[in-house]
């Protein structure tokens, strides 16, 4: 049963590139179907904005089945929408009713410049998981699954962790604009595990380091997690904090051996 | 020709180049996340003398107590006792002021690392939503450290000036305890700045204590669940019993006797003249 909603208004932030003002601007909704995804209520939005010659709204999305991470948009003032443990495109329309005021923002953080109305840079994401986040392994055939056993509550915890996609919720939904959660999953994911032992301590000094040169510190809110669309716990944050303190311990240690 | 794509550095290790390191202190110090620890430390610091401190003052519960045939207030000895701390050993008021000195190096940290965290944060997010946000977790406690550790912090300047050095107007006198918590809560609006400040540290206190576990990295699946608990008994216990002594000062239940004998005098009856201080 599809019911159609009717006289939706959108508040949606329009900004003309980085460096531009930005202003927020409405757009009425006459009428959609409940089945719409959010998403797809943007393209419809989007078509009619065309065939008036006017400027589509540019929001990032690209799988649309919340694995991949690209969609964003602060709705409401909640990172991904009211709904809970979902991506921005998997929330439909019938989260909403008839006459609803809903407000489109994008992520707003120093290290995510929006690039153009709804859609930012992530990029320092990518320097955090390039300072540490992936095992130093040779390439080849894929090793025998079985081959290192691994107890599953670790497995479990690792999965938990390697859940996250990216997409930035965490820092939109801080009250201090923190990459913890993000910086602590792709951390935590390979720290528990055999495999990310070796460079274990190297991985987090250096992967702390690199987050707080773009992003705030955490406070223990608690946002992040209740915006991840992967519902990852910020007991991954206090893995961090552990093991960045053990880091700078050890890694003097064996710098000193040198 | 082959073309070559020009790009940066290869970074292919998890390895940081090694610069030339500060103490491991320093260091740490120097990176948000050591920021977070001296935070939780000197909190933990705070928090222990926070109800040392609730406990030493219930004392104004039990009243004159015998001493050597003498009505003397309990709480007047416990006062002397800490001045002894360690006296054989050590000279008089020696410990006090370490312990002193202790708590005001971990108050002068904790604003130290809180200036430094709340800048970090401030550059975090330069322009700030420009809509409504919808808070889903953070509470009126997590959201609001700033201003309760200000008020605690001001609280804590006047309440020093209050019952330590006696210059907010009360009748003081050194080293009888009773009598000047009787003599400054007895005046109304100083008994209600004792208790909102006392609510604000409860409130500081629920945030904070919860927060250390996280900063100092105890998460365990075997005590999550009490970390919560901790906070809210922690911040309970202090409120309630910091609360008490202003509320039963007003209702008269903290009434100074004046029968009852100075702890200097106590002293001085047992002693050679000129034998205290």
């Amino acid at each position: 049963m599809s019911h159609t909603l009717t006289n939706i208004s959108l508040k949606i932030w329009r900004q003309d590139g980085p460096d531009g003002q930005g202003r927020f601007e409405t757009h009425q909704i006459p009428e959609i179907s409940d089945e719409a995804s959010f998403l797809e209520m943007l393209d419809i939005l989007n078509e009619r904005l065309i065939e008036e010659n006017k400027e589509a709204i540019v929001f990032d999305h690209d799988c649309r089945e919340g694995i991949c991470g690209t969609c964003s948009l602060m709705i409401d003032g909640q990172a991904h929408g009211p709904q809970k443990g979902t991506a921005t495109c998997q929330l439909h329309m019938r989260t909403f009713s008839s006459g609803d005021e809903i407000v489109i923002e994008p992520w707003r953080a120093t290290a995510f410049p929006i690039i153009k109305d709804l859609m930012v840079d992530r990029s320092p994401f990518d320097r955090i998981v390039e300072a540490g986040g992936f095992i130093t392994a040779p390439t080849g055939g894929a090793p025998d699954a079985n081959l290192i056993p691994i107890p599953k509550p670790v497995s479990d915890s690792a999965m938990d962790n390697a859940a996250c996609i990216g997409c930035g919720a965490c820092v939109a939904a801080c009250p201090n604009g923190a990459a913890s959660l993000f910086t602590s999953a792709k951390l935590t994911h390979l720290n528990v595990l055999p495999q990310g032992q070796s460079e274990r301590f190297k991985r987090a000094e250096s992967m702390v380091e690199t987050m707080e040169e773009y992003f705030g510190s955490c406070t223990n809110h608690g946002e992040c997690s209740s915006a991840c669309p992967k519902e990852i716990s910020i007991d991954a944050i206090a893995v961090m904090n552990t093991d960045y303190r053990k880091s700078k311990l050890k890694n003097r240690k064996s710098l000193s051996r040198k | 020709m082959a073309q070559t794509l020009s790009r940066g550095p290869v970074t292919g290790t998890a390895v940081k180049a090694p610069g030339k390191k500060k103490p491991f202190v320093l260091d740490l110090y120097g990176t948000a996340v050591g920021k977070k620890y001296v935070m939780a430390i000197t909190g933990l610091v705070g928090l222990g003398f926070v109800i040392t401190h609730m406990i030493g003052n219930l004392k104004v519960f039990l009243g004159p107590i015998n001493e050597d045939g003498q009505r003397v207030y309990d709480i007047d000895i416990y006062g002397e006792f800490l001045r002894d701390l360690a006296v054989p050993l050590l000279p008089r008021t020696y410990v006090l002021w370490g312990l002193r000195f202790v708590l005001i190096g971990a108050v002068l940290l904790h604003i130290h690392a809180a200036y430094g965290l709340t800048q970090i944060n401030r550059k975090a997010r330069s322009v700030k939503y420009q809509s409504a946000r919808d808070y889903q977790i953070a509470n009126f406690a997590s959201r609001s450290m700033r201003y309760t550790g200000v008020i605690v912090l001001l609280f804590i300047i006047w309440h020093i000036a209050d019952l330590t050095w006696g210059s907010t107007g009360a009748d003081w006198s050194r080293g009888d305890v009773y009598f000047n918590i009787d003599q400054s809560l007895s005046r109304i609006p100083v008994a209600l700045l004792y208790i909102v400040a006392n609510i604000a540290l409860g409130i500081h206190l629920f945030h904070g204590v919860w927060s250390l576990f996280q900063s100092l990295g105890w998460n365990n699946p075997r005590f999550n669940a009490w970390r919560r608990n901790a906070a809210i008994g922690a911040a309970a216990l202090i409120v309630v019993g910091n609360v008490s002594i202003p509320v039963a000062t007003l209702a008269g239940i903290i009434e100074f006797d004046d029968t009852v004998v100075s702890v200097h005098d106590l002293h001085g009856s047992g002693e050679e003249e000129g034998a205290d201080e």
